[in-house]
């Protein structure tokens, strides 16, 4: 059966993430190492402890996310990360700087690899070149790969892929986007956040709810329209006589029914994002992905449009994977 | 943090109770409730610092919280109180994200729940909550033990004549 990769911001999360029916749950320390570093979310080194050891005996595993790039001279606080999940029993450690690779992979040899979506590796000679360099386990693929281009990438790596089914859905090379670098002056890369809550501001105005990040007003919703992340690629925009979503619609990815198909593409295992969601969302979609992938082992048919209500936008797309690009 | 926000005026509706014990009544169940739950405080930082607003939008009054003073204020609907954040919503709306019944996002997405002012403090109190898994009925019951098996069954009662979440659901109860 393919992997169920699921997410939990908080210890509460991952405890739903297990008793819904995870194969395995991913989260990060409460700090700059992970690329969710949102307010009131994540795991002191004692709840990451906890939250291994309830999901190891339950069968669960646990990938610890580190997934930021270390700044110059900081690098202390992503060394210890590493050790700190290493000794808190993670079953891997999901990694994208190559600096914090060759430190992990030559100071703790034991502790398996993987290479985050934020390292943007999406061709068969730069993920080869992450196995034999640092000893890569596993890939997680960018959302902007086509399934034939997924399948393409299994013919040529014995590297595991790892693929995004739901949640959020950055439009932009991940771990190079700068979008919210610019309007805030923190990196999501470096500081672990896209569009700080710290920057956002929304109010209610004649003419609808405003979202503004840093100041720029990025989009203006009517009242009872659906209301998306206050992210820039999702944003609103005036140029000249149009308005529109320039980078991407609000929308989330849904990619339950290309499930069989990415499962004959080799993938290994599937994603589910959403470390900043409550633990509410955590047992819907992961429950719903739970049936799914067992269906899918069963030649059964996807189930579709149970989580709609949950989506950005409360609408979804199966994103690149069925490639229609405007 | 961003500088004191004021609520715009509204219609003054009856009110069904005096204000002060029902303040008194509410601050006590938030200090009983920090206490059985003290990571609340921890895993909001700074933010437990922030007054906010709550503004339940089908009941007669506005509540303002401020987590770090353990202190809960009932106020007219006609008041306009200083504060950090706010959030607005049904009562529905508020006790099913308490509950785990619902969704946060979901809920600001549908345009179920607004918020206003300092975004990052709502979300650390926001995710605070969720973390800490409280029960309503039974931090209602804690108050007075020898009444627990009462409010349980007032509890249930409420539940399901008015639909509204006043427990915690389990895994099981999470809908499709």
């Amino acid at each position: 059966m393919m992997e169920l990769v699921c997410p939990a911001g908080t210890p509460a999360a991952l405890r739903a993430a297990v008793e819904a029916g995870a194969h395995t749950v991913y989260c990060g320390f409460a700090d700059e190492t992970n690329a969710r570093n949102f307010p009131g979310l994540n795991f002191s080194r004692e709840e990451m402890a906890a939250g291994i050891d309830f999901a190891h005996d339950r069968g669960a595993k646990v990938l610890v996310a580190i997934n930021t790039f270390p700044r110059a001279g900081a690098q202390d606080l992503w060394h210890r990360a590493v050790a700190d999940a290493a000794a808190a029993g993670a079953d891997a450690v999901i990694l994208a700087d190559i600096g914090l690779l060759a430190h992990a992979a030559e100071r703790h040899p034991g502790l398996r690899l993987h290479l985050s979506v934020q390292a943007a590796a999406a061709n068969p000679d730069a993920i080869n070149l992450y196995a034999q360099a640092f000893g890569v386990r596993r890939v997680v693929l960018p959302r902007v790969l086509t399934v034939e281009e997924i399948a393409a990438i299994n013919r040529e790596t014995e590297v595991e892929t790892e693929v995004f089914v739901f949640g959020g859905l950055c439009v932009m090379a991940e771990g190079r986007c700068s979008l919210s670098s610019y309007a805030t002056g923190l990196s999501p890369n470096m500081n672990g956040v896209c569009s700080p809550a710290s920057h956002v501001a929304y109010a209610e105005t004649a003419k609808g709810q405003e979202a503004r990040l840093g100041g720029f007003l990025i989009h203006r919703t009517a009242r009872g329209a659906p209301v998306p992340y206050p992210t820039l690629c999702k944003g609103c925009f005036t140029s000249g006589d149009q308005t529109g979503h320039i980078f991407e619609d609000p929308v989330s990815l849904d990619a339950t029914r290309l499930i069989p198909a990415l499962r004959k593409a080799g993938v290994s295992a599937l994603k589910i994002e959403g470390r900043q969601r409550s633990r509410a969302y955590v047992t819907q979609v992961v429950r719903a992905f739970r049936a799914a992938v067992e269906a899918a082992e069963r030649g059964d048919p996807m189930p579709e449009g149970l989580l709609t209500r949950l989506t950005e936008g409360q609408a979804a797309t199966t994103g690149a994977y069925a490639k229609t690009w405007r | 943090m961003p500088g004191r926000m004021t609520q715009p005026p509204m219609p003054a509706l009856p009110l069904p109770l005096p204000l002060s014990p029902l303040a008194a009544v509410l601050s006590m169940l938030m200090r009983s409730t920090l206490r059985r739950h003290p990571a609340i405080l921890g895993r909001m930082g700074a933010a437990a610092g922030a007054r906010f607003l709550i503004d339940v939008t089908n009941v007669p009054v506005l509540l303002l919280i401020e987590p770090a003073l353990r202190r809960a204020r009932v106020l007219p609907r006609s008041a306009r109180p200083a504060h950090d954040a706010a959030i607005r919503g049904r009562l529905s709306a508020f006790l099913s994200m308490l509950h785990g019944a619902e969704d946060g996002d979901a809920l600001f997405f549908s345009g179920e729940l607004t918020i206003g002012g300092d975004t990052a403090a709502v979300l650390a109190l926001r995710n605070a909550l969720d973390d800490a898994e409280i029960d309503l009925t039974e931090e209602i019951a804690g108050l007075a033990p020898a009444a627990g098996p009462m409010a349980r069954r007032l509890s249930g009662l409420l539940e399901r004549r008015t639909g509204l979440s006043l427990h915690r659901v389990t895994e099981t109860e999470v809908r499709e």
